[in-house]
């Protein structure tokens, strides 16, 4: 699949996402608990700036070092038994772990969820080679049994309603029983202990590696992270090449954001460090330990203005809080990562060519920037994006590239616009009704469509403001 | 051949950021802010018993006090309380001090089927815990703020004893409290610094398993435990 979903249009997927009543519902509900509770425990904790201000700290020394901090961390996973693959390309990452596969002869995978797999699109790679791939995080089992990709990147199946998970469970698995969420989920546990325990291959993500010890770390609350490293005798964990840490004293730090500006937990019931392969003498745990560290396009938006991107720890935070988002939901974003990080990251990673209507899916109110628990200025970047776009890429539509043209001569004319301001009453008549205009021609359509515009009014400001001076009040 | 590309990849990083490539040299800056300290700073080890506590009605997390004297009834209640016809528990060196070694020897007279993880039974212990009911851990580093008790998984202490039983179960030693995740994480670096290889596996476990994929709605329960108790032990 890769980080590009479908290849529907922007308009055309949003238009979907805005007729998907339920879907809207679930996100505005779900963006209403997830703000509340990160409010509530960053209240509870106290100095959230300061935390913040470290956040933004670690990552930005992190990323300046990057270099230095992969080198330690291989050389660490490497002493305690591990083998590091460095991949440039999501091709390389996606061969090497398949020629893991194939050597084990691995008839069955669990993954637990990782956005980094979406990105390089390694299931379908892998179900290529033969291999069974089974997720087992509950929203990506969800999906994975639909065929659907995830629309949000903690919850990935928001836009689904406990009717149609019944209907998917009972189509694909036999499932008889109600639509209560906790039948539902012991019915997940039951079928997926079976495919943990005859498992040949474990594969996750990696939510901050060690860099002085070579520990991996995985935030969970389902807890089946653990399984996936706990039990398959082969596992495989595959990390953005930016997502590590210097040392355990900023794993907490960084941890410590995450669970608040992610879901307003103090810390998620499962984060849990896996350091190589099982020591001598240990039953469980990896005796075969692989650690792919991607790049995909990352080493591209260093160095550049860019850069706090990298800084991204995944919380989704920033999605909670748009209201773009809210409105269009997860899939009109076309991209694995939605929402103003995804429409800051996902152009830089695969180019403006597919996603430059992305940093138009915004706003700019910057409530995205306030939530970020490492500051990055998301909406910052989503401006200088529309620049180059405008400017450098020349990718706005031929029509708007006219009318900004016609707008500057227009506008640096006082007369024009003076004329024009006076007769935009008149020249709007014929779709003026009651003071409102309902469906509005040319450029005015797209505004008409899903909301009334107010018929210009009889007597402009300017000549209001004459007025007034002179000393009337109307 | 344990490392592969790494040269090019790292070049390339290092061009990219527009300078030569770092090896070595590099430490962590002074950071302006350090709010970690903070939390529950100069707290007494009770006070920090008593934030546990509250923290644990927040993780559907049930709470129990016990002396050295009484712990063995508590465990003892606790594992009737879960329904628990089988029990496996970790080799620990504290079991002897606590008095669990030959409590849990008992346990078969009880009716109970108990199974002390040992490494040289292999993957039998596994098996084991899959059918277990109740797994019983001693917490290494317990967390106060968030209510979380750290393992340090070794070969007495298997990954799968807080992860397949149904219920879990952590002694916590009231001498094992620290305020926050801060405190842990220096213990390890500092051993890490020392030359002291940190454990395979470093489980921070706050709580039985979870999930809110369905609809939003808490589940409490999911792949791990879905029952934790933790039975704070006057220690000191």
């Amino acid at each position: 699949m890769g980080i590009k979903i479908g290849n529907a249009p922007f308009r055309d997927r949003v238009q979907e996402g805005i007729e998907n009543d339920f879907m809207r519902g679930a996100v505005s509900s779900a963006q209403g608990r997830f703000r509340s509770g990160r409010l509530k425990a960053a209240e509870e904790l106290g100095d959230w700036e300061d935390w913040r201000t470290l956040g933004e700290e670690i990552r930005s020394h992190t990323l300046q070092n990057l270099d230095f901090y992969l080198e330690q961390l291989s050389e660490q996973v490497s002493k305690r038994g591990g083998k590091v693959f460095f991949a440039q390309t999501a091709e390389e990452a996606n061969e090497y772990i398949q020629n893991v596969v194939k050597k084990k002869e691995a008839k069955k995978i669990v993954k637990s969820k990782s956005m980094v797999t979406e990105e390089i699109g390694l299931n379908e790679t892998l179900e290529r080679a033969g291999a069974e791939v089974v997720e087992t995080d509950l929203g990506e089992w969800i999906l994975q049994m639909d065929e659907d990709p995830p629309s949000h990147i903690v919850t990935p199946a928001l836009h689904k309603n406990k009717e149609q998970i019944r209907e998917t469970f009972a189509s694909k698995k036999g499932y008889k029983n109600s639509d209560l969420p906790e039948e539902l989920a012991t019915f997940a546990r039951e079928q997926l202990r079976k495919e943990f325990l005859s498992a040949d291959v474990g594969i996750t993500g990696c939510n901050f590696a060690v860099a002085e010890s070579g520990a991996v770390t995985f935030v969970t609350n389902e807890g089946n992270a653990r399984l996936v490293t706990a039990l398959p005798e082969t596992q495989i964990s595959v990390m953005g090449m930016e997502r590590l840490v210097p040392t355990w004293e900023e794993l907490d730090v960084m941890v410590s954001l995450l669970t608040r500006a992610a879901v307003g937990q103090k810390l998620t019931s499962y984060v849990t460090s896996i350091t190589g392969t099982k020591q001598e003498d240990e039953v469980d745990g990896p005796e075969d330990y692989h650690l792919v560290i991607v790049d995909n396009g990352r080493s591209r938006i260093l160095g550049t203005e860019f850069q706090s991107a990298l800084h991204c720890i995944r919380c989704a935070a920033c999605i909670n809080v748009c209201p773009v988002y809210r409105h269009v939901g997860g899939h009109s974003y076309g991209s694995v990562y939605p929402g103003p990080i995804g429409a800051v990251l996902t152009p830089l990673l695969d180019g403006y060519e597919d996603h430059k209507d992305l940093p138009y899916a915004s706003t700019l109110c910057a409530a995205c920037t306030e939530a970020c628990p490492v500051k990055i200025p998301l909406h910052e970047h989503l401006v200088r994006h529309r620049e180059i776009i405008v400017e450098k890429e020349k990718k706005s539509p031929k029509s708007e590239r006219m009318m900004m043209d016609g707008f500057a001569k227009w506008g640096s004319h006082p007369a024009a616009y003076k004329l024009s301001t006076k007769m935009a009453r008149k020249a709007l008549k014929p779709w003026t009704k009651d003071d409102v205009i309902q469906d509005g021609p040319g450029p005015l359509k797209g505004w008409t469509d899903v909301r009334d515009f107010p018929a210009p009014s009889e007597q402009t400001f300017r000549a209001w403001f004459k007025t007034r001076q002179k000393g009337g009040r109307s | 051949m344990s490392i592969q590309n790494r040269e090019s990849f790292l070049n390339n990083v290092a061009d990219q950021l527009g300078r030569k490539r770092r090896s070595k040299g590099v430490t962590r800056p002074q950071y302006s802010v350090e709010p970690q300290w903070r939390v529950f700073e100069g707290a007494t080890q009770d006070e920090l018993v008593d934030k546990l506590e509250d923290q644990c009605r927040v993780i559907h997390t049930h709470f129990k006090r016990s002396t050295m004297d009484t712990l063995t009834e508590v465990i003892s209640q606790s594992i009737e309380e879960n329904d628990g016809h089988a029990v496996v528990a970790a080799d620990d060196q504290r079991n002897d001090e606590y008095g669990l070694t030959s409590f849990y020897e008992n346990l078969h007279d009880e009716g109970v089927a108990f199974h002390l993880w040992d490494p040289s039974s292999g993957r039998e212990n596994v098996h084991f815990a899959e059918r277990a009911d109740v797994g019983i851990t001693f917490s290494d580093v317990t967390l106060a703020e968030s209510g979380t008790v750290t393992l340090f998984n070794h070969q007495g202490n298997g990954r799968s004893i807080s992860l397949l039983p149904r219920t879990y179960i952590a002694i916590i030693p009231k001498s094992t409290l620290v305020p926050r995740m801060s405190q842990a994480v220096r213990h390890i670096h500092k051993a890490h610094a020392d030359g002291v290889d940190v454990s395979s596996c470093v489980s921070f476990i706050t709580g039985p398993s979870n999930s809110a994929d369905i609809e939003m709605n808490l589940i409490v329960g999911v792949h791990g435990p879905v029952k934790a108790t933790y039975i704070v032990v006057e220690d000191m």
